[in-house]
């Protein structure tokens, strides 16, 4: 077995030196009605060349979204990566070290970390960012129990364009912390109906922006009515690309910004691994949820970097914790760093732009097709249409015309009535024969 | 001197006072002392060409951001120095033995790399008709069929993100079960005291109180008190088998066997199945929920604090609790069931498949024979670790064999005025990584060991050597070669006190230096 270094000598010799008559005197501890003396039912140890024609002709039986037209959004988003990025992720220093415990030999970890918190907390207009979280949905959840932290109240309101399933993550997880959720109906273009959910219990509102419908929305009032009342601004973003065109969740008044932090630096891999961001103001940090990387001296004075007030964090509060996250996203966030380093504000701010650009173009074709309506007044790069029939039914259809046509809304939240929205997505990857494709096939397929 | 015809010296002489030399630079010959990324100047460099887009957003008027971003950017050159440097300062398990307890820092296989980034896996999205994702939909598949027959279990919830994610998913189905059983006045959970610090804080943040069972002298759960614990207002006990002091639950089935007659759910925490992969299935020993850790046992890359991956394996009793998705077989294909569940969602998609891919290619590269003597080698491996060191050290469990680690406390270091803590920076100037220090709590002192079954006997030499060197000299009194440790590392011991007690989280342009200038968006 190629991963298994002991030869049958050494492990004979190496029981010798413990004492051992057989490698079953180790196991002697198991109760007898628990051993299996064979193999489990399960196939036999297979070489390289044999591991790779089997996972080979898996992923032969999907279509990648580079292999034609392809639409596909809402939380998840298709950019370009520099085959830099994924060299450096990919040295060992990176790929197979541990959590920089000890930071005399973790200085490369701790210093990409304390680069990512600088570069989030930059792009969310917030003071200060974490070492990352799970994701984007998970980092929404912990963002809720955080202002209840801060507030000690107990009821969050979710906007009705919040992602379905961030809201069903944050419904699960803050729920079962003892929180009341309260969750808007969807509706396209109605953040600020928020306000009117706020009262005196209210621990946070959640706002995404751009919201799972492409809706950019300026949330300044939604603020000031959340601070009026004592509650906290959550600003959610699911496209991180965005923050290079859009003004930030910090200039908009958010006390804690979330996002999916995917788009930047990390492959769509079928909903994970990704790298959820998560900055806040200041004046929170220490109710702040997962790792904190921080500035500080060695014993000759030197600038280093540690993991820092750990007194939050589970393995020394306990049952105490703020949180009860015990990993980050390391290479998924040093992903994400190179990424930006490679792009700079000049890059970010021009990929945003041709983001935005796209979607512009994709906006000037669906305008013409019969029974389309465009829903999504003000967009980012995602614009959510109505057909005139069953949105998932349109989507198969145009799988057999080679265009992978969006995400219909129903497969979000199947029971919003909203079986006719469609929710389409563009990037830089997208080519305008592309988007000549999607136009052709919902024509015919509307037509149909 | 030797020269050559030029003058060349071609051996080397020998230069005087040259212990503690410093470079002018800052560097140590291939150690670079690298700045920040913010320090290097780079506020209107750009490392990626992209074409010259028509800017236009005046459709989105004010919404558009005006004030500069503050983010530097660097050329590809430059960005390949960069973090090529930062990276030298990392220790990794590709460099030598990283024997963290409880941590199963093992070898990551490359193929399970390329395999996860074939484009087929790694450009698809979550949300692609379920028509074009078959391949991956029969990967989770196969995996699930792996990790329920390793464990003896009927269930599998895929998605959970980590370890800590996968023990809330736990809670979250036992506390399903209990209401819907009528039984949600159970809001007691039993942890041992040597537990993983996230099984208390998981409990806490499911709702429930935390109860700590006492341990018996040789290191396992005492059966008395958790019988006299348990109760009707018990939910769970959380229990590691093996558990954190490397020992293996000998009464096991009798903890779960009392945990049940009382209504409670034997949460089992995997951490340490490595020790019992294809040896002892989690479900002959009666459990009713178990994460198990992806990057540990099934060595995906740790990746420097993640992403980790924990999928649950669930007893008949919970599965009916699980949170979607799950992987539905019909007439046309494999699809995911998104929706159809009381419990909700723990993560907006279908958990680590990058992970899975990576964990699916490990397991089949393994076999039902390889896996088996995973376990085999991997307690091996610490028994003789135990066994080498043991001549200096001293074992917190000296009786019977550990499992996959090696736990001793600090007695033998008594009267060397030598701390744990000192012992293991000292470690980091040997080259090796510090073992787990100061965990489990029940033990004073701790060093816990687990080498993993990837070391080769040189290797596992080669650390007892270093350490019983080490231990000779802490036993001889040159306690400054620990109390300064480490003395050779990029960076000598860090203040932590410092770092808390005024929190530099980001890093901020000195008043002095020019801020950045605004650049246009063309």
């Amino acid at each position: 077995m190629r991963y298994l270094p002991l030869t049958a000598s050494d492990r004979a010799q190496m029981l010798g030196v413990i004492g051992a008559s057989s490698i079953d005197d180790l196991f002697v501890d198991v109760p007898k009605s628990a051993r299996r003396a064979g193999l489990f039912d399960l196939p036999p140890h297979a070489g390289e060349l044999e591991v790779e024609r089997e996972l080979g002709a898996l992923a032969a039986l999907n279509r990648p979204a580079g292999a034609g037209p392809f639409f596909c959004g809402a939380g998840a988003y298709r950019h370009h990566v520099p085959a830099s990025v994924d060299h450096i992720i990919q040295r060992s220093e990176f790929l197979t070290s541990y959590t920089p415990y000890q930071p005399e030999i973790a200085q490369g970890t701790l210093q990409v970390l304390f680069e990512f918190q600088t570069q989030v907390a930059a792009l969310t207009g917030l003071d200060v960012a974490n070492a990352s979280m799970y994701d984007g949905s998970t980092a929404t959840a912990e963002a809720v129990m955080m202002a209840k932290r801060v507030t000690r109240r107990e009821k969050a309101v979710l906007s009705g364009g919040l992602h379905p399933h961030y809201a069903a993550v944050t419904q699960t997880i803050a729920h079962a912390e003892g929180m009341t959720i309260e969750r808007l109906a969807a509706a396209i273009d109605a953040e600020a109906a928020v306000i009117a959910a706020i009262d005196a219990d209210t621990a946070c509102v959640v706002v995404q922006t751009p919201n799972v419908f492409g809706v950019v929305t300026d949330v300044s009032a939604i603020a000031e009515a959340a601070h009026a009342a004592g509650a906290l601004l959550i600003v959610v973003t699911t496209e991180a690309v965005s923050f290079g065109l859009l003004k930030s969740p910090g200039e908009m008044g958010a006390d804690i910004a979330v996002a999916e932090g995917q788009s930047i630096g990390n492959a769509l891999n079928f909903g994970g691994p990704y790298v959820g961001l998560f900055a806040a103001r200041e004046k929170l940090v220490r109710q702040m949820p997962g790792r904190l990387c921080g500035e500080t001296v060695d014993a000759e004075g030197r600038r280093g970097f540690v993991l820092t007030l750990s007194t939050r964090e589970q393995h020394i509060r306990r049952e105490k914790a703020t949180s009860n996250i015990c990993t980050n996203s390391g290479l998924c966030a040093l992903a994400f760093t190179i990424h930006l380093s490679l792009l700079g504000e000049a890059g970010l701010r021009q990929l945003a732009a041709i983001n935005h650009g796209k979607a512009r173009a994709l906006k000037t074709a669906l305008e013409v097709i019969p029974g389309v309506e465009i829903l999504t007044p003000r967009f980012f790069n995602e614009i959510a249409i109505r057909t005139p029939g069953s949105a998932a039914a349109l989507v198969e259809a145009m799988l057999a015309d080679g265009v992978v046509g969006g995400v219909p809304y129903s497969r979000l939240a199947p029971d919003a009535g909203l079986d006719d929205v469609l929710l389409l997505a563009v990037t830089e990857t997208t080519t305008p024969e592309d988007i000549a494709a999607l136009s052709a096939a919902l024509t015919r397929r509307i037509g149909q | 001197m030797t020269m050559s015809s030029v003058g060349r010296p071609t051996q080397p002489q020998a230069a005087e006072g040259s212990a503690g030399h410093a470079s002018l630079t800052g560097a140590r010959a291939l150690l670079q002392d690298e700045p920040l990324l913010f320090e290097l100047g780079g506020w209107d460099k750009t490392g990626v060409d992209l074409p010259q887009a028509e800017f236009d957003a005046s459709d989105l008027g004010d919404l558009v951001r005006a004030a500069p971003i503050g983010l530097p950017g660097l050329s590809e050159p430059e960005t390949l120095r960069h973090y090529v440097r930062l990276s030298q300062k990392n220790h990794a398990i590709d460099l030598a033995l990283y024997p963290l307890g409880s941590c199963t820092m093992k070898h990551n296989p490359r193929l399970n790399e390329k395999m996860a980034r074939l484009p087929g896996f790694a450009d698809l999205h979550p949300l692609a008709p379920a028509a074009t994702a078959q391949g991956a939909l029969a990967l989770m598949d196969r995996l699930a069929h792996w990790l329920k027959t390793l464990t003896g279990m009927p269930a599998v919830a895929m998605s959970p993100k980590a370890g800590a994610h996968g023990e809330l998913c736990g809670l979250l189905c036992i506390r399903a079960a209990h209401e819907a059983a009528g039984q949600g006045h159970r809001r007691r959970v039993l942890v041992p005291t040597s537990a993983h610090g996230t099984n208390p804080a998981t409990a806490a943040f499911v709702g429930y109180s935390v109860q700590e069972i006492a341990q018996t002298t040789d290191g396992r759960v005492d059966l008395a008190d958790l019988e006299a614990k348990l109760g009707p207002d018990v939910a769970a006990i959380m229990v590691t088998n093996p558990n954190t002091c490397g020992l293996f639950e000998r009464d096991i089935v009798e903890i779960a066997r009392v945990a049940h007659a009382h209504g409670a759910y034997f949460y089992c925490d995997g951490a340490n199945f490595n020790a019992i992969v294809g040896r002892v299935r989690p479900g002959d020993l009666g459990v009713d929920a178990m994460h198990i850790n992806l990057h540990k046992t099934f060595s995906t890359p740790h990746g420097g604090g993640g992403p980790g991956a924990g999928p649950v394996v669930l007893s008949d009793a919970l599965a009916p609790f699980a949170p979607a998705p799950w992987v539905v077989h019909g007439s046309e294909g494999l699809s995911l069931a998104e929706h159809d569940t009381g419990f909700g969602r723990m993560t907006a998609f279908h958990g680590q498949m990058g992970m899975f891919v990576r964990a699916y290619a490990y397991m089949r590269s393994h076999g039902a024979d390889g896996l088996r003597q995973v376990a085999e080698d991997a307690v091996l491996n610490a028994n003789y670790i135990k066994a080498r060191l043991s001549a200096a050290m001293t074992p917190a469990f000296p009786d019977g064999p550990c499992m996959h680690e090696a736990l001793f406390d600090d007695s033998w270091l008594e009267g060397t005025g030598v701390t744990t803590l000192d012992f293991a920076k000292a470690m980091i100037d040997e080259g090796f990584h510090p073992m787990t220090m100061y965990f489990p709590l029940v033990v004073h002192g701790a060093m816990l060991i687990e080498p993993t079954e990837t070391e080769s006997r040189r290797e596992l030499d080669r650390f007892c050597d270093a350490l019983l060197a080490l231990a000779q000299v802490a036993k001889a009194g040159d306690v400054q070669r620990f109390k300064g440790a480490p003395y050779l590392a990029p960076l000598r011991r860090l203040d932590e006190t410092l770092a808390a007690r005024k929190p530099k989280l980001a890093w901020r342009p000195e008043p002095t230096t020019v801020a950045p200038a605004p650049l246009a968006a063309e």
